[in-house]
């Protein structure tokens, strides 16, 4: 979607300014937000790329303001009212009033370590076919704007690229972002020159690669 | 509820407060922003654990793996060995995932790697303009900067004013590859080796690899 989160090549923002000595946190409640949201994945009732469609959902102008913990606790409180984990009067309460819902499992402290060591996220599945590209093959991107998650973003839609790399048979986040599932698809690196993006006035030997699953591309 | 978009910053970042006396956890309004915020997500967290879908003890595990455990010196380990081991320089480059798995760095957001390595001709820079993907396992949790909007805007149409943001001023005849990190692989940076190390242990090596010369805002510092 063309939301708040897609940022690649909106101007204006100023230079990036790094924090000296910046602490993990700024204040207890990120590292709590942090926690929070990764301990819930284990219930199971989410994918990431659920996760981020809530996230770059919210109105644009609060993705651009909020600091980025706010960004995930907002979104995951969408996320636990929509799956009917809590409800809306209990956020805003702080209360129970209604009885939890099944969820696969929970986050047991003795097994964080070995939870966050597992690879569970690994998003390649077994491959149901060959790849329709090969490396070097000339590629060009979908112009088209869904209303709902994809992993192509705005600035590299209905431009001409090179296959540089087969990355493997992977989730397509633009179908399990949006609740249609895991959908696996070959996962190509595409190399675009800087000038094929933004025009002849950038530097010839600049570029920019995305990672970009089959069904965003066509032969060119 | 859903805060929606007239809700205030509740993140005490100092300015554009919008005194929104009706949001929902806005009730005390001697509180600060920054105060509502922990309110908030500290009564989250009593309502999720309440329900038993989180215990507060891993969420304290988690933050202190992540304070502690999971940060760049895991990258930095992984750039020194391959300077000093051309093998495991190699693997890296066929397969960083396994090269790196194998010395035990596969905590999540780690899970399919790439290594890209500078040269005297390319320089490699990381980013994700779509949200904010960071190899944790090898980096650990990304910058404030690296998550924001100046950054994920400017990094892939003004990738040299990135680098000159961060006082990085390439020659024009060097290539900037940028890498938007727009799937599940996580790229990292293998800056060059800096002269004058040589007969450098791997762990004399790594102190000289920052985390932005893993992402690809500095080159490694240098050894004097």
């Amino acid at each position: 979607m063309n939301g708040g989160a897609d940022l690649g090549g909106m101007q204006g923002f100023g230079p990036v300014a790094e924090e000296a000595n910046e602490p993990h946190f700024h204040a207890d409640w990120e590292a709590r937000a942090m926690g929070i949201v990764v301990a819930l994945g284990a219930c199971g009732k989410w994918n990431i790329d659920q996760s981020r469609h809530s996230r770059e959902s919210l109105p644009p102008a609060d993705y651009l303001r909020f600091p980025y913990y706010r960004i995930w606790i907002e979104a995951v409180e969408k996320m636990l009212v929509s799956r009917g984990m809590v409800t809306e009067v209990e956020l805003k309460s702080g209360r129970l009033q209604v009885d939890p819902v099944e969820v696969r499992g929970t986050l047991a402290p003795d097994a964080v370590w070995d939870a966050i060591h597992s690879l569970a996220g690994a998003a390649d599945r077994p491959e149901k076919e060959p790849p329709l590209f090969e490396i070097d093959d000339q590629v060009r991107t979908l112009n088209e704007h869904p209303e709902g998650h994809t992993r192509l973003p705005r600035y590299a839609r209905g431009h001409i690229g090179i296959i540089v790399n087969i990355l493997g048979f992977h989730v397509f986040p633009d179908s399990s972002g949006n609740d249609l599932g895991d959908d696996p698809r070959w996962l190509y690196q595409v190399r675009f020159s800087a000038q094929e993006l933004w025009g002849p006035g950038k530097n010839p030997n600049d570029s920019v690669t995305l990672d970009l699953w089959e069904p965003h591309l066509v032969k060119a | 509820m859903i805060h929606d978009g007239d809700s205030g910053d509740g993140d005490g970042d100092g300015d554009n407060h919008n005194h929104d006396h009706d949001h929902d956890h806005d009730h005390d309004d001697g509180m600060s922003h920054l105060g509502k915020m922990e309110a908030r997500v500290r009564a989250l967290e009593s309502l999720l654990v309440e329900k038993g879908y989180v215990e507060s003890e891993s969420i304290d595990q988690l933050i202190q793996i992540y304070e502690t455990k999971i940060g760049p010196k895991n990258g930095a380990h992984v750039v020194a060995k391959s300077w000093v081991e051309p093998d495991f320089a190699d693997w890296l480059r066929r397969d960083a995932t396994a090269a790196i798995h194998s010395l035990g760095y596969t905590s999540r957001q780690g899970e399919h790697m790439q290594a890209v390595f500078n040269s005297d001709d390319t320089h490699h820079l990381v980013v994700c303009t779509l949200c904010s993907c960071y190899p944790w396992s090898v980096l650990g949790l990304p910058p404030t900067w690296y998550k924001s909007p100046p950054f994920r805007s400017k990094a892939v149409i003004d990738p040299r004013g990135v680098l000159s943001d961060f006082g990085l001023n390439l020659p024009e005849t060097t290539s900037v590859e940028v890498h938007d990190s727009t799937a599940e692989t996580r790229y990292l940076v293998i800056p060059q080796r800096p002269g004058g190390t040589d007969g450098w242990s791997i762990d004399q090596l790594a102190a000289l690899v920052t985390r932005n010369a893993m992402i690809g805002t500095a080159i490694a510092d240098d050894p004097q």
